[in-house]
């Protein structure tokens, strides 16, 4: 059989135009994807847009961290007295256990399940770059932990108004709070986000956050506590050097007005407080390097 | 009662790439502490047995418990693994006695050994106060082994519930409330490091009768407990 002429064909082949039509609507870009991703990681840490046995855990320790406020506040207003029990700068402190909690428990369902699960390269197909997504992360439970543990100084406040104490002086101690639980909650989410970023695996992801975090803590009071017994006293301000929760407490010691708690009431100079602050920022730094790098090729 | 496969499996899991790493970074710690002490204020018993108390037992080993713990089974109901183990004919009260004798091995090595070196660092095993803590960390270790273990197979938020547990009802509610103090793995552990030492370094709030009873009846409870799970065990999605 013969082939066809060249030139008999063409007129049974045609491309029809059945109306497909680009997409010309607005394009809500690169911004809006990044945000998009900061509110859902937000409400995540709050199990809001999941399921009723996720948000059990986190709505009970916010519950868990506003109750002790609101006794506070009772107590002040029914005995009338000139100033709360417990400084705004103490709180946080006192209740450490349950940021931590709080932490350890929603840093790993924010970052691992992405990991795990390979959800990472999805995110990436969207117009947002790798610091779009540790920003919006790291934003997120800095956020997260913020509301944490400024709603309680909040409720303070306002108690302390109920209560009909001095108002400018409550509100200057009130603005100390916020900033150092400011610095805490930036400090916290970066070190709990790399410590889960690193673990995909959400129950050891859980564990390592609570032992840098509780352990880091146990082992420089321990050894606060024995330089303290030893009359070795210089060595204090130094140690807490070593753990998250004693950086913020020896920054608001020295710059935010906290009573010094450290043992035996030693206090941290400015000198120490520059050094902490530079410890503080370089920790933050580092955190967010870490994260980075950890994105660089992920889930490839 | 012991499967030799599923043991490997568990050991496996557990000490797997990374994730040593968190059972090295607590003792190796401790040990460091240990020598910073012994350096800085020289041997003195009561130092010795504050800092194993303070640090190990209540800290170390309570963590390390509930790593190897629910490390042992959680992971694998977690991503739905587990299913491949349960389809093979072994019992189920074989699968989590292996699991559990496996955490107990993990945890003893990483917190009684730990314990005894530091011990010995720290005051030269003055008063047997190394050996004290060290029999306390062995005993604490089979209890939480096996607590941890039965809470692995009940809930997906094992290892939270079990540090809310360690850390907050042991020594939050435990210093604060004396009751707290009777229902605690780490009392009746002290109690027997107590019973080694004499009274004046260590004290416990339960007497050692007590103390033992309950610690076999909550190892022996919570195994049976956790086979017993594991026969009605229905997995979950993730949420």
């Amino acid at each position: 059989m013969s082939t066809p002429a060249p030139g008999a064909a063409p007129d049974t082949t045609r491309i029809h135009n059945i109306g497909y039509r680009s997409y010309d609507g607005p394009r809500l870009g690169r911004s809006y994807a990044r945000r998009s991703l900061f509110l859902q990681s937000l409400r995540g840490a709050y199990g809001l847009g999941r399921s009723a046995k996720s948000k059990v855990l986190p709505m009970l320790l916010f519950a868990v961290m506003c109750v002790p406020a609101l006794i506070i506040v009772a107590i002040a207003v029914y005995t009338k007295a000139d100033k709360l029990f417990v400084e705004y700068t103490q709180y946080a402190v006192l209740l450490q256990l349950v940021i931590a909690v709080f932490l350890a428990s929603q840093a790993p369902q924010s970052v691992s399940r992405d990991l795990r699960f390979r959800t990472v390269p999805l995110y990436f197909s969207r117009p947002i770059e790798r610091v779009d997504y540790v920003l919006a992360k790291y934003g997120a439970m800095a956020s997260a932990l913020f509301v944490l543990t400024a709603t309680p100084l909040l409720i303070l406040w306002i108690g302390s108004m109920l209560a009909k104490m001095d108002f400018a002086e409550q509100a200057k101690l009130f603005g100390q709070g916020l900033v150092s639980v400011a610095v805490l909650s930036v400090l916290f989410g970066g070190v709990g986000l790399v410590m889960a970023a690193l673990t995909p695996r959400r129950g050891f992801g859980v564990a390592a956050v609570i032992a840098v975090l509780t352990i880091s803590y146990g082992a420089v009071s321990t050894l606060q506590g024995i330089s303290y017994a030893t009359e070795n006293t210089d060595a204090i301000a130094w140690l807490g050097l070593f753990s998250p929760l004693t950086l913020v407490i020896g920054l608001q010691n020295a710059f935010l007005g906290a009573p010094a708690s450290f043992p035996g009431e030693i206090s941290v100079g400015t000198g120490a407080g520059v050094v902490y602050l530079v410890a503080v920022l370089g920790l933050v730094a580092a955190c967010y390097g870490i994260l980075m790098a950890r994105y660089r090729k992920v889930g490839l | 009662m012991y499967d030799p496969t599923v043991a490997r499996l568990t050991y496996r899991a557990l000490l797997g790439r990374r994730r040593a790493a968190i059972l090295f970074l607590l003792p190796g710690l401790l040990l460091i502490i240990s020598a910073a002490v012994r350096a800085i204020n020289g041997a003195d018993d009561q130092v010795a047995a504050d800092l194993l108390g303070g640090f190990g037992l209540a800290t170390m080993v309570p963590l390390i418990g509930v790593i190897a713990g629910t490390g042992a089974i959680g992971p694998e109901i977690d991503d739905g693994s587990i299913v491949y183990l349960l389809s093979k004919p072994v019992k189920r009260s074989t699968i989590i006695t292996t699991k559990l004798i496996v955490a107990i091995g993990v945890t003893m090595a990483f917190s009684a050994v730990p314990t005894l070196i530091a011990g010995f660092i720290l005051n030269g095993n003055g008063q047997q106060v190394a050996v004290a803590y060290t029999v306390a960390a062995l005993v604490a270790s089979i209890a939480y082994s096996a607590l941890f273990l039965l809470l692995g197979t009940v809930s997906r938020h094992a290892v939270v519930i079990g540090l809310v547990y360690a850390l907050v009802w042991e020594a939050l509610f435990g210093s604060l409330i004396a009751g707290a103090r009777t229902l605690s793995v780490q009392q009746w552990a002290l109690a027997l490091a107590e019973k080694v030492t004499g009274e004046a370094l260590i004290s416990s709030d339960v007497a050692l009768p007590t103390a033992v009873v309950l610690l076999v009846a909550v190892t022996l409870g919570a195994t049976w407990f956790a086979g017993r799970k594991l026969r009605t065990l229905t997995l979950a999605g993730e949420e």
